[in-house]
């Protein structure tokens, strides 16, 4: 999926929770999240922490957006 | 001749623990065949006994490979074990991953003869084909009787130190290992007979196949957020409450387009996952923690991004066919850039 619209020029970042797979698929930018059921939210956390934590994540996400690349990246 | 010690490993739905609900449980030993391990324990005959499985959920194993990889490692070495046998996993994606892991793990740090089997669309298999022995298995378990026939020979002949045959012979995928040995005929008589087949149009097979990389070139970045557009995209399986467009819980054969015109906050009122291949409940509670339409819709209102897309583009990846998966992304790209798409947030489960 990320190859076959990243193909067209746009960037992509795949934000996903087993990095190892999105490596071997592909993906050029890549953002780990939390879990496999809920890759952006924590339902551990009360509904604040939980919005702050997937801010984070979105912010590193549209911060991968900005990067120059030359090859596959983790923005841990 | 005491009798080989095999230990099996399978994940929480093959020990019929449960099914995806079950997937975030720890690994735990039981003694002798469990599930499928009896149709292996069947297979493998008098000379060779599964002493002990071992069960992981499979969500468990791939968000903790380092401490699930050490833990199994543990209850393996306590077995003194002679063969380790996973799976087979068929397209489960991240049950071929945590066997494919397992199984490396096993040969290169206990030095024990390790094999598995999956289907060849499974993630796992290109993770750790190089790695491991993984048999060629069918997509489903009704492939269970044919997995059997190709592992049981394959693993016997590894614990006995006999030699392994081509990937063909043995059923397994090539790992780019090359082997010399001597032909009847010399190399400039095979190139041309192979020339004079390719010339008639006949079949011909190649003695050196090129690797196949497929690969995009990372896009150039934004030079700002702040102006861009930027489209979600999921395969986990986020739609509208009730599924409108019916996408498939696994194996999907479409893909849905969403307006979220207007929408601020996915509700569990209001969305859901048709995906089947995770425990469902964290997201139907909140969609947002899949596809974060909240956080970005409140970025747009502050600026911090130009424009969240009108439309978001979902479908289930759960065993779907890296041909259907290929096709979605070539039709959905296409309207994005129609549209004025700038970047893509993609998500995964």
């Amino acid at each position: 999926m990320v190859k076959g619209i990243e193909a067209y020029g746009i960037p992509v970042v795949h934000m996903c929770t087993v990095v190892p797979i999105s490596l071997t698929v592909g993906a050029n930018r890549i953002v780990p999240t939390i879990a496999i059921p809920h890759p952006l939210g924590n339902p551990n956390l009360d509904q604040e922490e939980e919005l702050n934590l997937r801010r984070r994540l979105v912010d590193k996400a549209l911060a991968a957006l900005e990067t120059e690349i030359e090859e596959q990246t983790v923005f841990e | 001749m005491s009798k080989i010690k095999v230990v099996h490993y399978i994940n929480q739905f093959f020990a019929g623990i449960g099914g995806e609900e079950q997937a975030h449980i720890e690994p735990e030993i039981r003694e002798g065949a469990v599930g499928p391990g009896l149709a292996l324990n069947a297979g493998l005959g008098e000379n060779a006994e599964i002493v002990a499985t071992i069960v992981c959920g499979d969500s468990f194993y791939n968000e903790n490979l380092e401490s699930a990889k050490e833990t199994i490692l543990e209850m393996i070495k306590s077995q003194d074990a002679d063969l380790f046998i996973a799976g087979p996993a068929f397209n489960a994606g991240r049950y071929g991953v945590a066997c494919g892991d397992i199984t490396t793990a096993v040969q290169n740090e206990l030095g024990i003869p390790a094999l598995t089997g999956m289907y060849i669309e499974n993630p796992g298999a290109d993770m750790y084909k190089k790695e491991v022995y993984i048999v060629e298995t069918r997509d489903s378990a009704a492939g269970m009787r044919d997995a059997v026939g190709k592992m049981v020979p394959l693993a016997l002949k590894l614990v006995n130190n006999e030699e392994i045959g081509s990937p063909e012979e043995e059923h397994y995928y090539p790992r780019g290992i090359r082997k010399n040995f001597f032909t009847e005929k010399r190399g400039s008589a095979r190139a041309v007979e192979m020339l004079l087949q390719k010339l008639k149009g006949e079949e011909f097979e190649t003695e050196f196949p090129m690797p196949s990389f497929d690969r995009v070139e990372p896009a150039a970045p934004l030079k700002s957020v702040k102006e861009a557009t930027i489209a979600i995209v999921t395969s986990g399986g986020i739609v509208p409450k009730g599924n409108p467009d019916r996408i498939e819980s696994s194996s999907a054969s479409k893909y849905g387009e969403y307006d979220i015109d207007g929408v601020m906050d996915l509700t569990e009122a209001t969305y859901e996952t048709a995906h089947g291949g995770f425990d469902p409940v964290y997201a139907n509670l909140d969609a947002d923690r899949v596809i974060p339409v909240d956080v970005l819709r409140q970025y747009e209102e502050e600026g911090k991004i130009g424009k969240l897309h009108r439309y978001y583009y979902s479908t289930v990846g759960n065993g779907t066919a890296v041909a259907s998966a290929k096709a979605f992304s070539e039709e959905i790209g296409k309207k994005l850039i129609e549209d004025g798409v700038d970047a893509v947030i993609l998500t995964s489960t």
